[in-house]
């Protein structure tokens, strides 16, 4: 997936891409307005990512810009403003949802994923690996041509693997990636999710392994 | 009408004369009765009679002590005087209005008042109940070859073209010595010049002068006087050789004299007398009913020739002296011309 | 709201002012028709004694050396032809009395003018005398002729008195008469200040327009400063709701800032206690930066609370669109948030506020409950009101939901670790109550938390 950033502040700007990168997207960061313009006119982006409080405008006059050219891209924006004045402003200009800074990570992912599924259909995002083929966007994984459905967590653990197969994983990064540091999650949950996929993933070439010590990778066999 | 034989002059003279002269007196109903109204008047008491019977048979308990008083003597009683009366009844306008005007008479007011037309009222205190009118009075005999004079006008014309017949043959009031010739004559001269012209031609035929109404009408009846000026036409009406003569109320206009009461202020039952003066106007309006002696001419006169002598302050000025002597004088120069 | 303290009011101050004017002008309008009534009506009665007196005099001449009077009959005639009036006279010469009533009273002052008049009494009654006179040659010298002629003032009394009852009912008319303009006057000159301030209460919490419609050039400086006054609460509204948004941003930048580098920082370290330290610090931080988002949201929930709105909300799909917004995150938090009934209601009020209460209320549910429950959102309307039920298969609160609960910044004792700062509760209740609502708090039977709001209805 092809992500655009608008954001002005370069630490929190870099730490989204890295994150999002991570999760196996093309992330194009613009830090003004008139740069974003530049990009979006040159290439397709599937989501954008849009801060208000810009150096060189309003955030909300590009949405409104955006939806004049009636353009299609998913936007959600992140903000620093008050929910309960700009929400109903935001969403009638045309994002698409929008989340208030501090970000969680898993909670843009989460929204991300919402917003691209509720935009639906045309945006595909497939990878296969050995004999599997997996769509993030709609949480399915086709092994032999038998086709099942990965929960929430699975799903976030196994979009996290298949990013980076053969890359080891240690428990405590998992953990970092799975959850929102507000849940109280221990390295035992990410060992349950584990074992989850293994059973999924039964009957297929791909798998699972347990580096001793050090944590997990997905491989082919 | 012995009640008018003095003259207006004499009343002012009156004051020195010691009492006053009482014609006739009468008393009607209960000798007893607790409440008696003390009435003084210038009519007969024959006149007067049908009024208080039938007053009497209303009002049982009240006696009518009824005193008969020439004009000039009537005043001298109450406004000399100062004699009690509870009513006093007069045909005497000017005098009326003279009690009235200053000051010897009693306001009275009550339902019955208020209807009484203007003419019969003057200031709440003089009240008129009878209108008698002045006419000519011709004797049938006399004029039979001649026209019926309607007018003063008329009758100015027949006496100038006709003076053999009525030399010494016209009566009138010497009104000097009758306070209604002096009312009439007064009347007479301020309704109309004609007044003069007809005396100075009176004055031509050595006219004869009267001191009563009554007087003139017997000696036109008789065929002594050929015509009579300035006659009560009631009077004439009632006598008994009404046949002789005819009366008549000049068309141009008829000078109507009226009777009057008035409560003096000397009264010692005004209540009493209020009553019946209410009666008396009860009786005399609407006209037509009234037991007393009503002149029929009248009611076949026209209206608008009707000269009724107003009660009020007017006929005050026919009493003043310069006035009254100025007038005689004139008059005496039209009327004795031997 | 207490109202305003008042000196009385303009109307009836008014009008107390233009009915004691009215009375003054009603007496003063009595008083002077009274007066130039009763001169004029003292002055035709004088008039016509003069006139008498001067036809008498007229009618006397000099024949043959000596005086002759001859009384015209219209001089006293005259004096009684309006009204029946009792009329005397004298006439005198040289002081001696010739004719008519010899003890009239005197001529009073002539003071230089050719009729004299006065009042006095004569016979027991009020009379008023006009007095003429001339001088005449008669043999016996010069001779000063006077006359006197008097009336008494029985029909000038009815006619004054009629005079009074008419100035009487002149001045009361005209009383009663400025009585109704007073009225009239007093009202429409309240009416600019009605619709005035029924224009300004009509508007709704933040029509802070000017003033438009034209008024009385002496409301113009109130409407001027009204304008203003609104102008100035605009400007200051407008910064208000901007310092809020300001501040949010303010603290919330660098609050992202740091998180993102605890978050960057928390990869490179393996060492598992300083992994710990900095997931609590990142903890921390995003408890402070949800208590700054909630403080600032408590102060718009104040600040729009103050000035309600009123518009029709259709709550129905406030909170199907609440529940679709929270859905990544439940899904996040492998909590399942569904609506179990969802009726049609339209309640008056803040669409910002109340989709606020309802994200609050089910954001507390999902943060509160633990994975794998379910939380259920209802809306029932009963003819009355509209209530929205949130309930959930977690523990239920502490003590089967208590008051305390709802005081800022209390937490219930199964928070734990989860991140709030305890005001959302507080904000949802606020924003109930000034919506007229209730908000109870209790757990269900088969345990699980329950908040239950009602609305009343339009």
């Amino acid at each position: 997936m092809r992500y655009l950033l608008i954001e002005d502040n370069e630490t929190l700007a870099r730490a989204v891409v890295d994150r999002l990168v991570l999760d196996g997207h093309v992330v194009d960061h613009a830090e003004d307005l008139a740069t974003a313009a530049d990009y979006t006119a040159t290439t397709d982006y599937d989501l954008i990512l849009l801060d208000i409080m810009l150096p060189d405008g309003d955030g909300r006059t590009f949405l409104a810009q955006r939806r004049s050219a009636k353009s299609r891209t998913p936007v959600i924006v992140l903000t620093a403003r008050s929910e309960v004045s700009d929400r109903v402003g935001l969403l009638d200009l045309g994002a698409d949802d929008y989340m208030v800074k501090p970000i969680d990570f898993s909670e843009l992912e989460a929204r991300c994923r919402a917003v691209l599924r509720r935009r639906g259909g045309e945006a595909r995002n497939v990878i296969s690996f050995g004999d599997l083929e997996f769509d993030s966007l709609a949480g399915t994984l086709k092994i032999d041509g038998s086709e099942t459905s990965l929960r929430t967590r699975e799903l976030r653990l196994f979009e996290i693997f298949i990013n980076a197969p053969n890359q080891l994983f240690s428990k405590s990064k998992l953990v970092d990636r799975l959850f929102s540091y507000d849940e109280e999650a221990s390295e035992n949950a990410i060992e349950v999710y584990v074992g989850r996929l293994r059973r999924r993933l039964e009957g297929s070439n791909v798998s699972i392994t347990t580096v001793r010590g050090l944590g997990y990778k997905l491989e082919q066999r | 009408m012995r009640g008018l034989i003095l003259s207006i002059g004499l009343i002012w003279l009156a004051s020195l004369s010691s009492a006053f002269e009482v014609e006739d007196h009468a008393v009607f109903g209960d000798q007893d009765a607790g409440q008696v109204l003390r009435i003084i008047s210038t009519a007969d008491i024959a006149f007067f009679e049908p009024m208080i019977l039938s007053y009497l048979e209303s009002h049982p308990g009240v006696a009518v002590d009824y005193t008969v008083a020439g004009s000039s003597e009537l005043m001298r009683a109450l406004y000399d005087e100062g004699l009690s009366f509870d009513l006093a009844i007069s045909s005497a306008m000017d005098l009326q209005t003279k009690l009235a005007n200053d000051g010897q008479a009693l306001r009275h007011s009550s339902d019955q008042t208020q209807d009484l037309p203007d003419w019969a009222v003057w200031n709440e205190m003089v009240f008129a109940f009878t209108q008698e009118p002045a006419a000519f009075v011709i004797s049938n005999e006399a004029f039979a070859d001649l026209p019926r004079p309607e007018s003063r006008q008329q009758l100015i014309t027949i006496l100038r073209q006709n003076p053999e017949i009525f030399h010494g043959r016209v009566g009138t009031y010497d009104i000097r010595a009758s306070g209604s010739g002096y009312l009439f004559a007064t009347q007479d001269a301020r309704t109309s010049d004609t007044y003069w012209r007809l005396t100075e031609v009176m004055g031509t035929l050595a006219p004869k002068l009267y001191c009563c109404t009554s007087d003139m009408i017997e000696d036109v009846a008789s065929g002594k006087l050929a015509i009579a000026y300035n006659v009560l036409a009631s009077y004439a009406e009632q006598s008994e050789h009404a046949d002789a003569f005819t009366i008549i109320l000049p068309s141009d206009f008829a000078i109507v004299m009226l009777r009057s009461m008035l409560i003096p202020k000397s009264s010692q039952d005004p209540e009493l007398a209020a009553g019946f003066l209410d009666f008396v106007l009860g009786q005399t309006f609407p006209r037509g009913i009234s037991p007393l002696l009503q002149s029929n001419s009248l009611e076949q006169a026209n209206e608008s020739a009707l000269h009724r002598i107003r009660l009020g302050p007017g006929l005050l000025v026919y009493l003043d002296q310069f006035k009254n002597r100025s007038f005689l004088a004139e008059w005496e120069n039209a009327i004795l011309q031997e | 709201m207490s109202g305003p303290r008042t000196t009385g009011s303009i109307r009836q101050r008014l009008l107390v002012l233009l009915l004691l004017g009215a009375a003054v002008i009603a007496v003063l309008l009595y008083l002077v028709v009274q007066s130039v009534a009763r001169q004029i009506a003292q002055e035709s009665q004088d008039n016509i004694l003069a006139a008498s007196a001067i036809s008498i005099l007229d009618s006397t001449r000099v024949k043959g050396g000596e005086l002759s009077i001859d009384l015209p009959y219209s001089a006293l005639s005259m004096l009684g032809s309006v009204t029946d009036e009792r009329a005397f006279y004298a006439i005198r010469l040289n002081d001696g009395f010739l004719s008519g009533y010899e003890d009239l009273p005197v001529s009073g002052d002539y003071g230089g003018a050719a009729t004299a008049f006065r009042s006095a009494t004569y016979l027991g009654e009020d009379i008023r005398i006009a007095s003429t006179r001339r001088s005449f040659s008669t043999d016996e010298g010069q001779a000063l002729l006077e006359i006197s002629v008097a009336q008494t003032l029985a029909g000038m009394n009815r006619t004054l008195a009629r005079i009074t009852r008419i100035s009487l009912l002149v001045g009361f008319g005209f009383f009663v008469l400025s009585a109704l303009m007073a009225l009239f006057i007093a009202r429409s000159t309240i009416r600019p200040l009605h619709r005035l301030t029924e224009s300004v209460s009509r508007r709704g919490p933040s029509d802070l327009r000017p003033v438009a419609a034209p008024v009385p050039s002496e409301m113009a400086p109130l409407v001027l400063s009204l304008n203003k006054l609104m102008a100035r609460l605009q400007y200051s509204l407008t910064r208000s709701e901007d310092f809020i948004a300001e501040a949010a941003h303010r603290v919330r930048t660098p609050l992202a800032i740091l998180r993102t580098q605890a978050e960057i920082t928390l990869r490179r370290v393996e060492k598992p206690e300083n992994r710990q330290a900095v997931r609590e610090m990142i903890r921390a931080i995003d408890e402070s930066s949800r208590t700054a988002g909630q403080l600032l949201d408590h102060a718009m929930v104040t600040f729009r609370t103050d000035s309600l709105s009123r518009e029709d909300v259709a709550l129905h799909a406030l909170v199907q669109d609440t529940v679709d917004r929270l859905g990544p995150l439940s899904e996040l938090k492998e909590v399942s948030i569904e609506t179990a009934r969802l009726d049609e209601a339209v309640v008056p009020g803040d669409a910002i506020l109340l989709q606020n209460a309802l994200h609050n209320l089910l954001d507390n549910a999902i943060k509160y409950a633990s994975r794998n429950c379910r939380v259920t959102v209802s809306l029932a309307r009963s003819p009355s009101q509209a209530t929205i039920t949130v309930s959930d298969t977690g523990p239920g609160f502490p003590d089967g939901g208590s008051v305390k609960l709802l005081d800022r910044f209390a937490r219930g004792d199964n928070a734990g670790s989860v991140v709030g700062s305890g005001l959302g509760l507080t904000i949802v209740k606020e924003i109930v109550l000034a919506h007229g609502g209730e908000m109870e708090l209790k757990n269900n039977e088969e345990g699980g938390a329950c908040v239950v709001l009602s609305f009343p209805l339009a």
